[in-house]
């Protein structure tokens, strides 16, 4: 690539978000502004290497795209907004375009951003339409990026993100910041898309390292970025701590020939303490802001209390069994519950653990859950523990069954074998 | 990747111990900051006093020497930095164009180092003498 190209691409990376989100003020669609905002940055492509760039290419950006919406309305291409009256002049359209854009170009605002955001991350699409929207048109990822981030070919990713923008048009979803009782939802869509996009980077373990990487500083980024937007939610600081917190362990998670180090075995001299410092900080203004008993505040001060502790056996376990018996109470899941039967065997050992874990599996019941691979993986570990040998061979031995991926089945493997040496 | 911005001020190198920014560019400078802020990418930033407060630890044969400022032979001194993350050099660049600096002003660009872009060796020795794990 050019060095003007890589510099367009950057720009594009910092400039498309609030270009979009101001086009869509003008055009109440945010395909039809994201086709438009990318017409432009196409012809920036062609205009710039000859040029040079501009001193202010979000204003050229923003020119461009309001006379490409001006030459489609002159070619009937685009219905402006829908309340538009039919039948209207042309020329008065294009007029009020034309003016729409001026005004939309002086002052991007921060709400624009926001309508963006509540729009991309919609109910009424489904979530992985979701995610690729909004990396797409907030993070300014290309749809080969995301495909490669996901593992899908490029064109179903395309798809996935037409289908998306073609919901919101039929489902004629306005471009606006939702109030009252519905922001409370919309929000909890958001923070979910935005813990999935970082998850997705933090614990997928096929798939390309630096696009994954990418995935999770995305996350981050879009959780700071909605920390400024929306200063008074508790729950997007604390997302933004849960995420710091889990991202400062990454040079420690994997060992040197990229295999999985879990919590207890990490070197902690890796920690990214200036991070750490960053995530203790998020949570303390999610405190502040009264919402401490919330659930990503709770996921988060559990992950406060393993970043506290100096070794592993320094951790603090009682109110980390408090914070999981707060979480089960407004999220009884049986992830949780798992977690929680963890946390409670090294609080009051192993036999006190494995009714923890029973009263999990109970939760679990019949469902897709019931065959997750970490419920034989724990009770094996719990059992190893009792002494109870052959039991804890069997259970590891089933988990190595249920799950289909590599490193967690080498991890499984690697008990076994340290068992199997202890026992026979 | 992380990026930090270096910002050396024109003339800061010879400026007095309590010189301080107008107040016309410390506002547009926080406007600036809060666009970092706003787009996700701002990790930390600080501003730091001119080398008339400072002084400077030298070393050499074994002996170690703290001479006060200002360093006459300094040609120019920092004034400040910022710790971005972004996904490219060109982005860290790209922001940086458009910050409000005076005439004469530099900006040094400096990738920051990954840990695990040390070699082995220096990573073992990182690990031994750490005090985190015993």
């Amino acid at each position: 690539m050019s060095d003007v190209a890589k510099t367009i691409e950057a720009l594009w990376k910092i400039e498309s978000t609030r270009l979009i989100a101001a086009i869509a003020r003008v055009t109440h669609d945010i395909g039809i502004a994201e086709e438009l905002a990318h017409d432009a940055l196409v012809t920036a492509l062609e205009v710039w290497p000859e040029e040079g760039i501009p001193d202010n290419p979000g204003a050229w950006l923003m020119k461009a795209a309001k006379r490409r919406a001006i030459d489609s309305l002159r070619r009937g291409r685009m219905l402006v907004q829908k309340h538009v009256e039919i039948g209207r002049e042309l020329e008065w359209q294009q007029q009020r375009l034309g003016d729409a854009f001026e005004h939309s170009l002086d002052q991007v605002i921060d709400d624009d951003v926001l309508r963006l955001i509540f729009t991309a991350c919609h109910p009424v699409l489904a979530v992985e339409g979701r995610i690729a929207l909004t990396l797409r048109l907030i993070g300014g990822l290309t749809t080969a990026e995301i495909a490669r981030a996901f593992l899908v070919p490029e064109k179903t990713l395309g798809q996935r993100i037409s289908r998306a923008k073609k919901t919101l048009s039929e489902a004629q979803v306005p471009f606006e910041t939702p109030s009252g009782d519905e922001l409370r939802c919309r929000v909890e869509s958001v923070l979910m898309v935005v813990y999935l996009i970082f998850n997705e980077g933090y614990t997928a373990t096929s798939g390309d390292e630096w696009m994954r990487a990418a995935l999770s500083e995305e996350g981050l980024r879009l959780g700071r970025m909605l920390g400024q937007l929306l200063p008074g939610e508790s729950e997007l600081h604390a997302l933004v701590a849960l995420m710091e917190l889990q991202a400062s362990r990454n040079a420690a998670r994997r060992g040197k020939n990229g295999e999985a180090v879990l919590l207890p075995d990490q070197d902690r001299s890796l920690w990214d303490y200036a991070q750490i410092q960053r995530g203790m900080t998020a949570l303390e203004q999610a405190q502040r802001l009264g919402g401490g008993a919330k659930p990503y505040a709770l996921q988060a001060a559990i992950a406060a209390c393993h970043m506290r502790a100096r070794t592993a056996e320094e951790t603090d376990w009682y109110r980390i069994v408090l914070l999981y018996d707060a979480l089960l109470q407004i999220n009884p899941s049986p992830i949780v519950a798992l977690n929680r039967a963890v946390a409670v065997g090294m609080l009051q050992g192993p036999a006190a653990g494995l009714d923890a874990l029973d009263a999990a599996a109970t939760l679990a019941g019949d469902s897709e859950l019931a065959g997750y691979h970490l419920f034989p993986s724990v009770r094996g570990d719990l059992l190893m523990k009792m002494g109870r040998l052959c039991e804890a061979r069997e259970e590891i031995q089933r988990a190595i069954a249920m799950t289909k991926n590599l490193r967690e089945q080498e991890l499984l493997a690697n008990r076994l074998k340290q068992l199997e040496k202890a026992a026979f | 990747m992380r990026f930090m911005m270096i910002l050396i001020p024109r003339g800061y190198e010879s400026a007095a111990p309590d010189a301080l920014p107008s107040a016309e560019a410390a506002a547009k400078m926080m406007d600036y900051n809060m666009s970092l802020q706003k787009a996700g990418v701002l990790l930390a930033l600080d501003g730091i006093l001119p080398p008339s407060a400072g002084a400077r630890i030298s070393y050499s044969d074994g002996k170690v020497t703290v001479t006060d400022g200002p360093f006459a032979e300094a040609k120019e001194a920092i004034g400040g930095y910022w710790i971005i993350q972004v996904r490219s050099r060109e982005e860290a660049i790209e922001w940086f164009r458009r910050a409000p600096m005076s005439n004469n002003d530099v900006v040094e660009v400096r990738q920051i180092f990954e840990m695990p872009e040390f070699p082995e060796d220096v990573q073992k020795a990182r690990k031994a003498s750490s005090t985190g794990t015993s």
